[in-house]
């Protein structure tokens, strides 16, 4: 068959695809959004009928994938690395209950923060829940692990998780593809209490996947994933994790590595593979992307710590993506640098679109804000948090998905009367719905703007969850209908919308201000699609 | 065969255009190819790069390394500098000379052009200039590709042939002011060479 030129990510959504799947859930989140989107894209899914649409949250995402393996079918559930943190409580909870169709959940990291908040390492999920992690090195790997990972799940009734890095997911090269195989047909667990997490069962769930910890293991030590390549230089040995194997295979122009390596791409650790090493080598450099997850712990079998090279004393930086002169500098080879950057660089932040209706509702809020002390507006996840730069400098914060509303709510609990919330239409209705029924609830003197722009912009403009239902929500969660405005984020409304937005400051409950203005890229990508169209294409 | 090569610009400036056009040419050739991307953030005006690998064997890292690129591919003067350290010795910096100003301290033009030209091996050319008189500002990248291509070693007719294919989805007038503008970056660079 013919390579396809395929993103890390469209890889894994082929190879999904190809491999039976049924269903796919996500929330956008970027580096994981274009696994989603090519499902969404592809005649073969659309001809199966996989079923693809973006779901509220990963919670949401994680729960409906658990439900469609219940059914027997193959499921994947995609999600940023911060995303497991809002699926935590189902993804925990199906390492007890385990699977039944295959399930795969894809975390795809962003070491770097390249487009997150934090840089944290989905392979402590992982191993949080006692379940197998694939860690794909390339594109091939990765398109070929979610048929091996399909497979797994149903041979152990366990879902698999899947980590990759922002830079597989977002660098393309060849992929030789499978024949595709058929999806599974409805069939309910064996056991119908499997699901069933009452403490008395789930003892003997939690029991089983105690049980099933060495299988894993003997998996990971004959899996083709695995694999120990022998050097003659044994001063030194190498294991290496996932995309890291590029960068050390990269250092040697003939592909030749000197020295014992062990590639890893399959969790829990080959322990037996390991102790060959640690017995025939003299020092051991452990190359991984993310947190020293593999180093700290083999770091614990030894006495003799100091044999064991990388982030943590120093030989690799402790935070950052690893790249190939990183990896060059800890094995000792010389700097290849170019030039230096010349003395009159200058650095190019991201910022707001022109004619982004963002810059409108900033301009109002600035206005109505300058009268008080600073800090005290609250905000989100989404491109209106460029609003934290210049020339704006509105926002004071940015956490996680809805904490903007019940950070809000918290000020004013602690009496800094006014705080405004600041959360875009989609992460309204990610996370940000339950947070407003705790402030109606209270009756905390909170303002609250919902920048709808139709549409979940940051991510490339997917389709907003509450599109067309945000007044309806807030009405039905409580907000009273007088403290509800949706205004026009122009300028030539300006002094009507600063009218608005003081009078609600002054209210002494919660209200709610909806600036109302499609984003303009995705006018301009409408557009484009239009014509796109109109030329039969 | 090796062509390391960084694609230099500021988010929405089509640099994923000109890294298309020429992975699709070595896909064409039966090359191998990596291509990294950047998505997300960073596209909302900041500064983008991508990495773009070519070779006859296979490649190891999706990153190049320090140092070891062969060309530098920008569409905006400030950011042909951004990547230096990136570049090998004999490389090329082709870049347009136009300043794309969103920020408040962009450093003056002329110090920036005259940085450009202090670089043993480069190109710099006003390609908006060149891109308008071919029928559409826009094509500003393919000019800039078509300056590059002397140093792609790849046939001149190979990047013809991917320009037909990948713009064919948007009709025959934006193919034919691509072409041209191709055709006419090219020219630059012949020109600028052989005086």
């Amino acid at each position: 068959m013919q390579k396809l030129l395929l993103l890390g990510d469209e890889a894994i959504a082929q190879g999904a695809l190809d491999a039976g799947l049924s269903g796919i859930y996500a929330y956008p989140g970027t580096p994981s959004t274009e696994i989603t989107e090519f499902v969404q894209n592809s005649r073969q899914a659309f001809e199966n009928k996989v079923r693809c649409s973006w779901s509220a949250n990963e919670k949401t995402a994680m729960e409906a994938a658990l439900g469609m393996s219940y059914a027997g079918k193959r499921v994947m559930v995609c999600m940023k690395h911060v995303g497991l943190n809002v699926a935590a409580d189902p993804f925990m909870n199906s390492a007890i209950t385990g699977a039944n169709g295959g399930m795969i959940v894809v975390a795809a990291d962003d070491p770097s923060m390249h487009s997150s908040q934090n840089e944290q390492d989905s392979r402590f999920f992982g191993k949080f829940a006692m379940i197998p992690i694939l860690e794909p090195a390339n594109q091939q790997e990765a398109y070929d692990m979610v048929h091996y990972g399909f497979d797994f799940s149903e041979k152990y009734k366990i879902p698999v998780l899947m980590r990759i890095p922002t830079r597989l997911a977002h660098s393309r090269s060849g992929v030789e593809r499978n024949t595709a195989r058929k999806q599974n047909d409805i069939a309910l667990p064996d056991n119908l209490r499997q699901y069933v997490l009452l403490p008395a069962y789930a003892r003997k769930r939690y029991s089983h996947l105690l049980k099933e910890q060495v299988k894993y293991e003997e998996e990971s030590e004959n899996s083709q994933f695995n694999r120990y390549i022998d050097g003659d230089d044994k001063s030194r040995g190498i294991i290496v994790c996932g995309i890291a194997y590029n960068y050390l295979l990269e250092n040697y122009p003939e592909r030749k590595v000197p020295f014992p390596v062990l590639k890893i791409g399959q969790y829990p650790l080959p322990k037996k593979m390991i102790e060959r090493m640690l017995s025939e080598c003299t020092e051991l450099l452990i190359l991984e992307d993310g947190y020293p997850f593999v180093e700290e712990m083999i770091k614990g079998f030894l006495s003799d710590a100091g044999k064991v090279k990388g982030r943590l004393d120093g030989t690799i930086p402790r935070d950052g993506e690893l790249n190939p002169n990183i990896v060059a500098f800890a094995l000792g080879i010389e700097e290849t640098k170019g030039l230096d950057i010349p003395a009159l660089m200058v650095n190019r932040p991201p910022s707001l679109c022109s004619c982004c209706p963002h810059i409108d509702s900033f301009n109002a809020i600035n206005e109505v804000m300058a009268p008080f002390t600073k800090g005290r507006v609250f905000s989100d996840i989404g491109c209106y948090t460029l609003g934290a730069l210049h020339p704006f400098e509105t926002i004071n914060s940015c956490v996680d998905m809805g904490a903007s509303i019940t950070m809000a709510k918290g000020a004013t609990d602690a009496g800094l009367v006014p705080s405004i919330a600041v959360i875009g239409d989609s992460t309204f209705s990610h996370s940000g719905m339950t947070g407003l029924l705790d402030a109606v609830n209270d009756k905390s003197p909170v303002t609250v703007f919902i920048l709808d722009n139709k549409t979940t912009a940051m991510t490339g403009g997917q389709d907003s969850p509450c599109n067309g239902k945000i007044e309806d929500i807030c009405k039905g969660v409580g907000v009273e209908e007088a403290h509800i405005h949706v205004i026009r984020p122009l300028k030539k409304y300006h002094k009507e919308n600063v009218k608005i937005i003081n009078e609600e400051l002054a209210y002494k409950g919660v209200s709610v201000i909806i600036p109302r203005r499609e984003c303009v890229v995705n006018i301009n990508k409408r557009t484009r699609e239009k014509i796109k169209k109109a030329n039969n294409i | 065969m090796k062509r390391d090569i960084i694609l230099a610009g500021v988010g929405g400036q089509g640099i994923i255009s000109i890294a298309s056009i020429i992975g699709f040419t070595a896909l064409q050739l039966g090359l191998y190819m990596k291509q990294s991307e950047v998505h997300g953030m960073s596209q909302r005006g900041g500064n983008v790069q991508s990495n773009l690998r070519i070779s006859d064997k296979e490649i190891a890292s999706d990153l190049i390394p320090l140092g070891k690129a062969d060309l530098i591919i920008s569409v905006e003067p400030l950011e042909s500098l951004r990547y230096l350290p990136g570049l090998c010795k004999d490389g090329w910096v082709i870049t347009s000379t136009k300043p794309y100003v969103n920020i408040t301290n962009y450093p003056p033009i002329d110090d920036i052009l005259k940085e450009i030209k202090s670089l043993p091996h480069h190109i710099a050319l006003e390609a908006e200039t060149i891109a308008k008189a071919a029928g559409s500002v826009k094509a500003a990248n393919i000019v800039i590709l078509g300056a590059a291509s002397p140093f792609l070693d790849m046939a001149f007719e190979k990047l013809e042939n991917a320009i037909r294919f990948i713009f064919r989805k948007k009709g025959e007038e934006i193919t034919a002011i691509n072409l041209k503008a191709l055709h006419a970056g090219r020219n630059f660079t012949d020109q600028n060479m052989a005086n």
